[in-house]
């Protein structure tokens, strides 16, 4: 089963709730923990697991040979990205711009542009015991986040069984990135904070989710700030709260220390249970 | 000398667009023969990715010798201007065409 948890805001907990869920959970059975926000992944700081494995990660782009250029332009005019133009006698390729869909390369007659691998980040695999945990980088200076999240998933795919349980420990906002690492998620847990920031928010979140015709539950963390406006629109609404979690100086120190918190705070363990007999639940009546 | 201005129409008193990839016009003003011309770029507002470098390509037809602006092209864009050896200067994009103009010739506008 594939489980996203992404939040709308961001800092409402999604690296304190993916670490925690993960580690907790692998207590019991086989977890595998992704951290797709590859633009800032930071579960690795809470986690610390023998690295097996690390490997480059590369997207293809149009490299231009000015020798076989018979300069047509008949690139620039299939390229939907604005990423290859021609001035005059010279093509100029846009590595960032560019996405990757080969129309330039393939359709070029004279075979002036060979696609050339770019790296766009790496990968890295982690194992313990009943844990395993796979990291997501973006190169400094990289554009786009897309083309390495879906790599990712891809390398979960092949290393893991459909049964086995996987977190992704997805970006914030509502943008491709999110769509990108939650689409294949059989359900999403958006984490939130009561307060009118975090609300509207989370409700841009919904809102994607729904679109997407994804299963989706919410998680209140600092449950204790704020008001009590989303509990009720949840309630109206009939969306699921998983679990709360409270606003608590100790988990904030905890954490601030690199620790994973449930073994800290009493308090979080019967939210994580909470979740777990949520999500097995779901699990069982999908089948 | 042909002056190129990134504008909200096409008039004199047209107000500038201190974007430059997404700007809905651009005009042109040639100083020799004293007339304007424009080119409508709306349609860039359909195109989710590459409208820096849509425009500038655009702008290398047009080959003027100076660009006036607002906020000034961004990375991709600027490396394409960087090849047709125009002058850009910015700040413009909260006045009109005309002041714009009138504020490159006493030289109160930022070259970039």
């Amino acid at each position: 089963m594939k489980i996203a948890i992404a939040s709308g805001k961001g800092g409402t907990g999604k690296t304190l709730l993916a670490t925690n869920l993960a580690s907790y959970w692998s207590e019991r059975q086989s977890v595998v923990l992704t951290d797709i926000d590859v633009e800032e992944p930071n579960d690795a700081l809470f986690l610390q697991l023998p690295k097996i494995a690390q490997e480059e990660r590369f997207k293809f782009i149009p490299s231009w040979d000015s020798t076989r250029c018979t300069l047509c332009g008949q690139c620039q005019e299939v390229c939907n990205y604005h990423a290859i133009i021609q001035l005059g006698t010279e093509i100029m390729v846009f590595d960032e711009l560019c996405h990757s869909c080969y129309a330039c390369s393939e359709l070029c007659p004279a075979k002036a542009l060979p696609m050339v691998p770019h790296k766009i980040g790496e990968l890295t695999h982690y194992h313990h015991a009943n844990l395993s945990f796979v990291e997501s980088r973006l190169e400094i200076g990289e554009e786009q986040a897309v083309p390495l999240i879906a790599q990712t998933h891809r390398y979960v795919d092949d290393h893991f069984s459909k049964d086995h349980v996987q977190l992704f420990d997805c970006p914030p906002g509502t943008s491709c990135p999110v769509i990108e690492a939650t689409k294949h998620a059989d359900f999403v847990i958006l984490i939130t904070e009561p307060t009118p920031f975090g609300e509207h928010d989370v409700k841009l979140a919904m809102q994607t989710m729904h679109q997407m015709n994804k299963p989706f539950g919410l998680v209140i963390n600092r449950a204790d700030v704020g008001n009590s406006d989303l509990l009720a629109y949840c309630k109206a609404n009939t969306i699921p709260v998983l679990a709360t979690i409270p606003f608590d100086r100790h988990i904030a120190e905890a954490y601030a220390q690199g620790l994973l918190v449930y073994e800290q705070v009493p308090a979080v363990k019967p939210a994580l249970d909470q979740i777990i007999d949520f999500l097995q639940a779901f699990a069982i009546n999908q089948k | 000398m042909k002056i190129a201005f990134t504008t909200k129409g096409t008039e004199w008193n047209s107000p500038m667009d201190a974007r430059f990839g997404r700007t809905e016009f651009i005009v042109i003003y040639d100083e020799e023969t004293n007339t304007l011309s424009s080119f409508d770029n709306r349609a860039i507002e359909n195109e989710a990715h590459g409208a820096g470098t849509a425009t500038s390509k655009k702008l290398f037809e047009l080959k003027p010798d100076v660009l006036i602006t607002g906020n000034g092209p961004g990375q991709n864009a600027a490396t394409v201007l960087k090849k047709l050896n125009v002058k850009i200067f910015g700040g413009a994009g909260e006045m009109t065409m005309k002041e714009a103009y009138e504020a490159y010739q006493s030289s109160d506008l930022a070259m970039l």
